[in-house]
């Protein structure tokens, strides 16, 4: 069954991302962990996802779209990136978020993921 | 009255009294085993509640006439079975939950034709009750309904809830259980500790709700609360898992309290403080087993939270014994493993109380002022709203003479105090203050 994996992450962590002195650290925690989900066999997808900054909402109002900067939730963690994985049951899915390379103050969200449509 | 199999010829019908009994019995003896197999089969506990609950129906409908089977639980089982395939089969099941449920029509057919009894899946049922993706409120409940059968509105009375209220929780536990895959399964080695811990204390949260002292018109109200239900659980789960001193920890501290029930409110039900109590109320034989179950335990040598609480009451027990004394040096010591293992504040109040009847009340109230700085996970505003720490504050500030602080931390007290009876006691205390 699928799980996805929500990487949540501080403002710490994205600044890790422009850090010229920390970056190289904190995107070189990423391969590693992807590569073991592929070796697993449990990789189904996933993605990176560019700085809450670059986010952009868009809502439906009286049939018409509203366009806003900024992120949906004005929360201090932010979704950086997720994770789709293919595994038995909560347990397993767990054990894989908790391998995650966050930093401290990461929170990563398992959700079990509806059976696909269309 | 003699049971008729079917295929017996010209029979007599079995009364409906002998029906009811023998129903009432199955589902005594056997319901949380029933639902656990069945549960562990289909991953959804839920509808194995429903089957069964189905299969009860049936039973209830066709026994009268057909007899009571010689295995009742088979017949339950095989019933229940065929109610999951076909709710599965309506809702398109597919895959391994497909599976899974065709192999418990095999071994439902199995033991419908053997000798075999089916196999005891509750101890996975206690731990996915306890699981940590279930919330933690809701454990207790998930329990009480799921292993031992208790109905919702039950449950709810004793934890002060809406039955309706109950209902929706347990249910929203449920769906998650089915819906996100928590796996019915026995926890690894390496997670055991944690994860027993979290069976422990929901365990003992059964024991702890309600009101549990009541009296009277009160105590036939449903509003009491589960001790005998917490009881049952800590034994079933000392029975599954016999080698785990921590398991015999908790039993033998419900025991001990248990013990002690009938001591804690006098005739005219006045609150009784447990150094005030008449001990040839409490219970000899609890006592005594509950310190079998604890001697048992600290020859495994792996020591714990429940067996130390255990312990402190074992010691609050001697007074019982002919001659006997609290020893609290003693109690003090066992509070200071206790902090040291689950420095949580009922056990830093319980050290310094300890330390005040050894020491003198000075130094009993140095050991209240650190708790603070003595639990890096406590907040200040932890001692700020719990009632322990400021009755025991008042008493030492009686002992002190310190009359003016004595008779504020009774108010805080009193103020806290969820139980008429107990402040009606720190009531009487504080009045003995002088002026």
């Amino acid at each position: 069954m699928n799980y996805t994996l929500l990487i949540y992450e501080g403002a710490a962590d994205f600044a890790m991302r422009k850090d010229p002195a920390k970056a190289p650290g904190y995107w070189a925690a990423w391969p590693p962990y992807a590569d073991a989900l592929r070796k697993a066999g449990v990789f189904v997808g996933g993605a990176g996802l560019q700085g809450p900054e670059t986010a952009t909402t868009v809502r439906m109002r009286d049939g018409s779209r509203a366009v806003q900067d900024g992120p949906y939730a004005d929360t201090k963690e932010q979704l950086g990136g997720f994770f789709i994985i293919d595994v038995a049951d909560l347990d397993a899915a767990l054990e894989w978020a908790a391998r995650a390379p966050v930093g401290p103050g990461a929170v990563v969200e398992v959700r079990p993921d509806l059976p696909p449509m269309g | 009255m003699a049971r008729v199999r079917s295929d017996d010829g010209p029979q007599e019908t079995t009364s409906p009294n002998e029906v009811e009994r023998a129903i009432v019995r199955s589902a005594r003896e056997s319901y949380g085993r029933l639902v656990a197999f069945l549960a562990a089969r289909c991953r959804d506990v839920a509808a194995a509640e429903d089957a069964l609950g189905d299969a009860f129906q049936a039973a209830l409908h066709h026994w009268p006439a057909t007899g009571v089977p010689d295995k009742p639980e088979a017949w339950l089982l095989t019933t229940a079975r065929r109610r999951l395939i076909d709710g599965a089969r309506h809702r398109g099941v597919e895959g391994e939950a497909g599976r899974a449920l065709l192999q418990l029509a095999d071994e439902a057919e199995r033991l419908a034709t053997s000798d075999l009894t089916f196999p005891d899946e509750r101890l996975a049922l206690l731990f996915l009750c306890a699981h940590p993706a279930i919330d933690a409120a809701v454990r207790t409940p998930l329990m009480l309904q799921t292993v031992l059968g208790l109905p919702a509105a039950r449950i709810a009375s004793a934890f002060l809830v809406q039955p309706a209220a109950m209902g929706q929780r347990l249910s929203r536990a449920k769906a998650k259980i089915r819906d996100a895959r928590i796996p019915f399964v026995l926890p690894e080695r390496r997670d055991l500790p944690p994860r027993l811990g979290a069976v422990l204390e929901a365990i003992y949260a059964a024991y702890g709700s309600g009101w549990q002292d009541l009296t009277g018109a009160e105590a036939a109200t449903s509003r009491r609360g589960l001790a005998g239900e917490a009881l049952e659980l800590g034994r079933l789960l000392l029975g599954l898992l016999p080698e785990e001193p921590e398991a015999a920890g908790l039993l033998a501290l419900m025991l001990h309290c248990e013990a002690r029930r009938p001591a804690r409110r006098s005739a005219d039900a006045a609150y009784v403080p447990l150094s005030e109590q008449d001990v040839s109320l409490w219970s000899r034989s609890m006592i005594a087993e509950a310190d079998r179950l604890l001697h048992a335990a600290e020859l495994v040598g792996r020591v714990g939270p429940f067996q130390l609480e255990a312990a402190i009451q074992s010691a609050h027990a001697r007074r019982a014994s002919p001659g006997g004394a609290v020893d609290w040096e003693s109690v003090a010591l066992l509070y200071e493993g206790l902090v040291r293992l689950a420095p949580t504040v009922g056990a830093l109040v319980g050290r310094a109380a300890a330390v005040s009847e050894a020491r003198g009340a000075a130094v009993g109230l140095a050991f209240l002022d650190n708790i603070r700085g003595d639990a890096e996970d406590i907040r200040g505003d932890a001692v700020a709203a719990y009632q322990p720490y400021w009755a025991a504050r008042a008493h030492m500030l009686q002992r002190l003479g310190r009359a003016d602080e004595a008779r504020a931390a009774y108010a805080r007290a009193i103020g806290l105090s969820e139980d008429p009876a107990v402040r009606a006691f720190l009531l009487a205390r504080s009045a003995q203050v002088p002026a």
